[in-house]
């Protein structure tokens, strides 16, 4: 059924044998990268560092249900809301809203970027929740 | 004959600046950035195969400068440029070899965008932890774009032959 498929659209001038094997190298590349990236880091995190400008702002426990403003200069930009391990962007100052559009973060390395405002949130696992107090 | 391809170019890229339009207003969101569609690309395809490359160019990097002008910011133009200038060299070059047609070129170019965008990112709000999608976005950019190298193919095979 496939094949003589192939074989219609190869006769229409639409695909050639050298097209199938790059897109099957591609899907295949991608398909790699998707279990190696599953395999890697699929736990739960526990925490989340929120970093400005690429220095660190603060650490939250995800546990814990809170909605932190995230300050950037001298104005709130962003808001981010954490509860049942999971990070949710709610709020952000910029035009396109990509961030608060993003599905809500709980796994070990997932990042929520705001990039107009080069905030950067990501899930951390381990010990690094507990130290919370200190940006509160 | 050099107004008239001066002529040409704009017309396509008005079509390319409608498409980019069209699809900001598509509610086409997984909620996860950087997955859209890429409705621009079937005209910067279909000028790769009826102008030229030089032309192509041309018209890709003035779409997203106007693109970004109009309905973006300057991160938008940032992030779009090094996605369209990426998957452009990575389309011109594959056509060049001559062995490939439009669904394998356009999915190598959406793969390209892609990864041109997720390291503008990276580079912008210095987290190396965005390439976790890397493997997502690269494989999505694959599936956009076959659907769009399909919808160029379709329309290349029904334009007229003549070339100005």
């Amino acid at each position: 059924m496939a094949a003589s498929c192939l074989r219609v659209l190869i006769m229409a001038r639409r695909i050639s044998k050298p097209d199938v094997l790059l897109i099957a190298a591609l899907l295949l590349l991608g398909a790699a990268g998707l279990i190696f990236v599953n395999v890697w880091k699929g736990q739960e995190g526990s925490g989340v560092r929120i970093t400005v400008d690429g220095a660190v702002y603060g650490v939250y426990d995800l546990s814990k249900e809170q909605t932190i403003p995230i300050n950037v200069r001298g104005a709130v930009t962003n808001v981010l809301q954490t509860a049942d391990g999971k990070a949710k962007m709610i709020q952000a100052e910029c035009p396109d809203k990509l961030c608060v559009r993003q599905n809500a973060a709980y796994r070990k390395g997932e990042t929520i970027v705001c990039l107009p405002n080069k905030v950067a949130v990501e899930i951390t696992g381990g010990q690094e929740g507990t130290v919370d107090a200190v940006s509160q | 004959m050099k107004k008239k391809r001066t002529a040409y170019l704009g017309m396509f890229l008005a079509l390319a600046l409608v498409c980019s339009y069209i699809e900001s207003l598509l509610p086409f969101h997984f909620g996860i950035p950087g997955i859209k569609l890429g409705l621009a690309n079937i005209v910067i395809l279909l000028l790769l195969y009826y102008a030229g490359a030089k032309e192509a160019a041309f018209v890709s990097i003035l779409r997203i400068l106007l693109c970004g002008f109009l309905f973006g910011n300057l991160f938008s133009i940032l992030y779009s440029l090094a996605g369209g200038i990426l998957s452009f060299l990575c389309m011109a070059l594959l056509k060049k070899t001559g062995i490939f047609h439009m669904v394998s070129i356009s999915a190598a170019g959406g793969m390209a965008h892609n990864l041109g965008q997720i390291f503008v990112a990276a580079a912008v709000v210095e987290n190396l932890n965005l390439f976790f999608y890397l493997p997502l976005l690269l494989s999505v950019g694959v599936i956009t774009g076959i659907l769009i190298g399909i919808a160029a193919q379709e329309i290349l095979l029904r334009l007229p032959v003549d070339k100005n």
